[in-house]
């Protein structure tokens, strides 16, 4: 077992092995005991290799023992979602169409990682190809809530935000299209930063929407998230939309005098009724948090927030609609064989889950001769405007506060069999990325139940080190216990 | 009723690249099936395209030739379609943006008849791989070499009004890209590829008739075959009474016809959008302006020159301007010294009759300008003959050798010497005592039949002018 103050820390743990109090090696071992007793009940992983992960923990041990100290990361676990890709080791998508599918190379994150020390532990559960919002459309079975294995841990990077929060993983790598790493993040109470697009290399990213894919990354802190955050980010020039003067954490994860003279958005429009009472009432308390801080409270409007689904549902299907196509069965994963071409291919796709032949179908309609004016080209025009309507908004302030998910942890199941109550957990984490902005969630309470609130702070391009910067000074505040649990809940 | 056909050609040329669109895989042609590929152009899950910016150059330096407009910003759209020779699903290229738009081209109808066609526009995209179909198979097989290879597209306006013009309007476009530098447009090896619109009209009727594409045209002679197949199946079917139907259809080398491939109504749809994964590029008029001035002489403007400032005939003009690496050849023996009508007659007579006879291409060639200037030079200052000049010039070009040491393995350097000259000149004196006394006689042209002799005598490695000094001196003058 890992001392309490280095199982919630990452950099508490790099700190440790940099010094030599302790190996990479009983950290990785820790994580892997954990995973073995606990995993079986959480379903986090799709992937892991004890004997792999051992290999790579004693390398980094040589390397300390040869005096090699630098590296951010030095034996600290990452988890990492299954759709980033590892060379040789299987990445899957959560989907049946890659069962199997071993990528040559690695991911740009995951070449960074391994570089800083880092240490591989597992591949994560997700939607399939990240569509989805509670896990629940992995080709491979849900992934559990640790607050309440009963409830689903949120999406789609759930696999992800459940490793982290049951201490499988002080850290874990997400991806965020329209929340994919903030909304989970806020379901199980740790915490999710998807950073300005192009701030992270998306090479080795497997495709979902491309415009809006961001790699993102989950910590217990957002001090470990600013962490891993600058061992990701930075330019790539296999990524032509990477952008070659990325935003880093900085001393973001630091904190300081954030709050003094901050002036904080709060829109009307996520004060809805259609938000859960406990979770209001939470980020009420957040707000006056920040006040007694320094920070001024500046209200504001924005009215198209209601539009963001419907024109980011647009956007990724007919993205996906492109993205999905080369998962023919003709280069890799499994192939059905059948009489001739266009039978093989459709006897292939039956592979593709339910939720993705509906993205593929609506999209593929969407960017049909005849209907593209009437939904892409229009949805782009009101992707626009959102992306005007915030600089308005960030001409009156700093950062943009709220709830992350208008509701906690539901249960699974209870939206599986409708995609539309689904997608509207996406209302409050669709905006940012439709507008290329950064966007960070962090625990900030828990209701009566004791399932996790997570917030929402918004910031315009490239102020991902002073929403990091907050989100530190809010955490101080709040002073809630970020330990991973000790065990999964409700089983 | 007289009919009138209307064509326009598109033309794939693929640039004349290191690497290929999007990726960093060798672009040149052949190799082992999927042995030039990489993740990025096998369409690895994860992977993305990087702009090539020498293919962008190579474009530009297209649309500069074809007197475009060039676009400062441009866009990369993709073409989603299903083929197994196509690794994403979607082709990357340009669609409602390309890169040059409304230029032109000049080309000769028949001689000294020129027209001008006009270039709809050139946009860039990336070549798929190749399926292979092997005989009495139950599969296919693919080789991804080819796939990401840089191509430009170059739509012509249906300007042309006969297979004729169609062919040298091709021809001309391949001149003016392989002059350019942009595409070596070698219809063997793929890199230039054309498929052709066509339709027939009523003469003197102003709206079009019904176009059907003909695809597949594999080589520069079977575009006019194809085009006056089609011509005729359309003309036929009008003169029926029956309507051309709007199709593709593909044309059959063997048997010199088109087949239909698919009608309109079977046509893709493409759902063309913008590459989210290539932003917006900023072409800028720096880049614009940094080509134009890196453009090489066009081939018309180099025969206005050989033929204007270098005194050419339009003939000679005309064969040292078929082919850029011929121009640069002559070009190089005229620098390297060589007066340019002297350069121009050694390359035509000995050079091309050597590529002719040899099937070999001047790119392998072993001559280089310096060395033919230096055979011309043992030429002129008398140490061979011109008739041993050009047998040294075939040794030079089969083996390499430079001129000195190729007449020097001949035994053909000229025997200058008046006293080893002088034996031979006597010895046939004495000899031809017939034609001697002819001579004296007054027969003045004997004097070319001893000369013969001499050097028959000499193996023809005797200076002839200094023989016949010998003769004047020994005989005296004709008659006399």
């Amino acid at each position: 077992m890992l001392p309490t103050e280095l199982a919630k820390s990452a950099a508490a743990i790099a700190a440790a092995v940099r010094a030599g109090r302790v190996k990479a090696r009983e950290v990785a071992d820790h994580y892997l005991a954990r995973i073995a007793q606990h995993d079986p009940t959480v379903r986090a992983f799709l992937h892991v290799d004890p004997a792999d992960v051992r290999a790579q923990a004693d390398a980094v041990d040589a390397r300390v023992a040869r005096g090699e100290k630098e590296g951010a990361l030095l034996g600290v676990p990452v988890a990492i979602k299954d759709n980033l890709c590892t060379r040789g080791v299987p990445t899957t998508c959560a989907s049946k169409i890659l069962a199997g599918y071993k990528p040559p190379y690695d991911a740009h994150v995951v070449e960074r990682i391994r570089a800083a020390g880092g240490v591989l532990i597992g591949k994560t559960n997700l939607d399939e190809f990240a569509m989805g919002a509670s896990t629940e459309n992995s080709g491979y079975g849900a992934s559990r809530n640790p607050h309440d294995v009963k409830r689903v841990p949120g999406g789609s990077s759930g696999g992800s935000a459940a490793a982290v929060a049951a201490g499988f993983a002080p850290l874990a790598l997400g991806s965020d299209t329209g929340g994919s790493v903030r909304q989970p993040a806020a379901l199980c109470g740790i915490v999710g930063h998807r950073p300005t697009y192009g701030a992270i290399s998306r090479y080795g990213l497997i495709a979902f929407a491309s415009s809006l894919d961001q790699v993102g990354p989950m910590a217990l802190n957002v001090e470990d998230c600013a962490l891993l955050m600058d061992v990701v980010a930075g330019p790539d020039s296999r990524d032509s939309t990477s952008r070659p003067a990325a935003p880093r954490a900085g001393d973001g994860g630091k904190g300081g005098a954030a709050l003094a003279g901050l002036r904080i958005g709060i829109p009307a429009e996520y004060r809805s009724d259609s938000i859960d009472g406990e979770v209001r009432a939470t980020l009420e308390k957040v707000e006056q948090l920040a006040v007694a801080g320094g920070a001024k409270l500046v209200p504001l409007n924005l009215p198209l927030t209601p539009y963001a689904i419907p024109t980011y549902y647009l956007v990724v299907t007919s993205e996906a609609s492109s993205n999905l196509a080369r998962f023919d069965g003709v280069r890799y994963g499994p192939r059905d064989e059948a009489q001739d071409l266009h039978a093989m291919y459709g006897a292939t796709r039956r592979l593709f889950g339910d939720e993705v032949k509906r993205r593929i179908m609506l999209g593929t309609y969407a960017l049909s001769a005849g209907y593209y004016d009437a939904y892409y080209k229009k949805a782009l025009q009101v992707r626009a405007r959102i992306g005007e309507e915030f600089a308005r908004a960030f001409a009156q302030c700093d950062v943009v506060l709220g709830p992350t998910t208008p509701t906690p942890a539901f249960p699974l199941g209870e939206k599986s069999d409708d995609p539309v109550q689904m997608y509207l957990c996406d209302v409050f984490t669709a905006p940012a990325p439709l507008a290329g902005l950064p966007a960070l969630s962090f625990p900030c309470g828990k209701s009566k139940a004791g399932l996790p609130i997570g917030a929402q702070l918004q910031g315009p391009a490239l102020s991902d080190a002073r929403l990091l910067a907050v989100a530190r000074e809010l955490e101080k505040k709040l002073a809630l216990d970020l330990s991973p649990l000790e065990a999964p809940r409700g089983a | 009723m007289e009919l009138e056909p209307v064509i326009g050609l598109e033309v794939h040329c693929q640039l004349a690249t290191r690497s290929k669109l999007f990726c960093r895989c060798p672009a040149d042609f052949g190799g082992q099936p999927n042995t030039r590929v990489c993740p990025v152009c096998t369409a690895q899950p994860g992977t993305l395209p990087v702009l090539n910016e020498q293919a962008l150059d190579l474009a530009l330096q297209a649309g500069l030739a074809l007197r475009c407009k060039i676009r400062e910003q441009i866009k990369f759209d993709r073409k989603n379609y299903f083929y197994p020779d196509l690794p994403k699903g979607y082709q990357i290229s340009q669609f409602d943006e390309p890169l040059c738009e409304w230029g032109e081209l000049a080309f000769e109808v028949e001689k000294g008849v020129t027209k001008v066609a006009k270039i709809r526009r050139i946009h860039m995209e990336e070549d798929a791989g190749k399926a292979l179909h092997p005989d009495g198979a139950s599969f296919s097989l693919v080789d991804l070499n080819r796939a990401g290879v840089p191509l430009v597209e170059i739509v012509g306006m249906p300007d042309l009004a006969s297979p004729a013009e169609a062919s040298a309007y091709l021809q001309a476009l391949r001149r003016t890209l392989r002059f350019a530098g942009v595409s070596e447009c070698d219809m063997e090896k793929g890199s230039l590829r054309c498929d052709a619109n066509v339709s027939v009209r009523p003469k003197g009727q102003q709206e079009f008739g019904t176009k059907v594409e003909v695809k597949n045209i594999n080589s520069f002679k079977n575009v006019e075959r194809a085009l006056v197949f089609e011509i005729a199946r359309q003309g036929e079917l009008v003169g029926r009474g029956e309507k051309v139907v709007q199709e593709t259809r593909s044309f059959r080398d063997s048997e010199g016809t088109t087949v239909s491939m698919r009608k309109k109504e079977d046509a893709h749809d493409y759902r063309y959008f913008p590459d989210p994964d290539l932003p917006l590029f900023d072409v800028g008029s720096a880049r614009i302006d940094r080509a134009r001035a890196a453009m090489p002489e066009e081939w018309t403007a180099k025969r206005r020159r050989y033929q204007g400032e270098w005194g050419l005939s339009e003939y000679d003009a005309r064969v040292l301007t078929e082919e850029p690496a011929l121009a640069r050849f002559f070009e190089g023996v005229v620098a390297a010294g060589l007066p340019p009508k002297a350069a121009a007659n050694w390359i035509q007579g000995e050079v091309l009759a050597f590529l002719g006879e040899t099937k070999g291409e001047l790119a392998q060639l072993k001559l280089g300008a310096a060395d033919l200037h230096a055979l011309v030079a043992m030429e002129e200052k008398g140490e061979l003959s011109h008739q041993a000049a050009k047998k040294v010039m075939r040794r030079m070009l089969e083996t390499g050798e430079k001129a000195a040491q190729a007449a020097a393995a001949l035994d053909l350097l000229q025997i200058r010497d008046s006293g080893e000259l002088a034996g031979a000149v006597d010895a046939v004196i004495a000899a031809e005592t017939k034609v001697v006394g002819d001579y004296r006689g007054g027969k003045e042209t004997a004097l070319n039949a001893l000369l013969g002799r001499v050097m028959k005598a000499t193996k023809g490695k005797g200076d002839p002018n200094k023989i016949k000094e010998l003769l004047l001196q020994k005989l005296g003058k004709p008659g006399s």
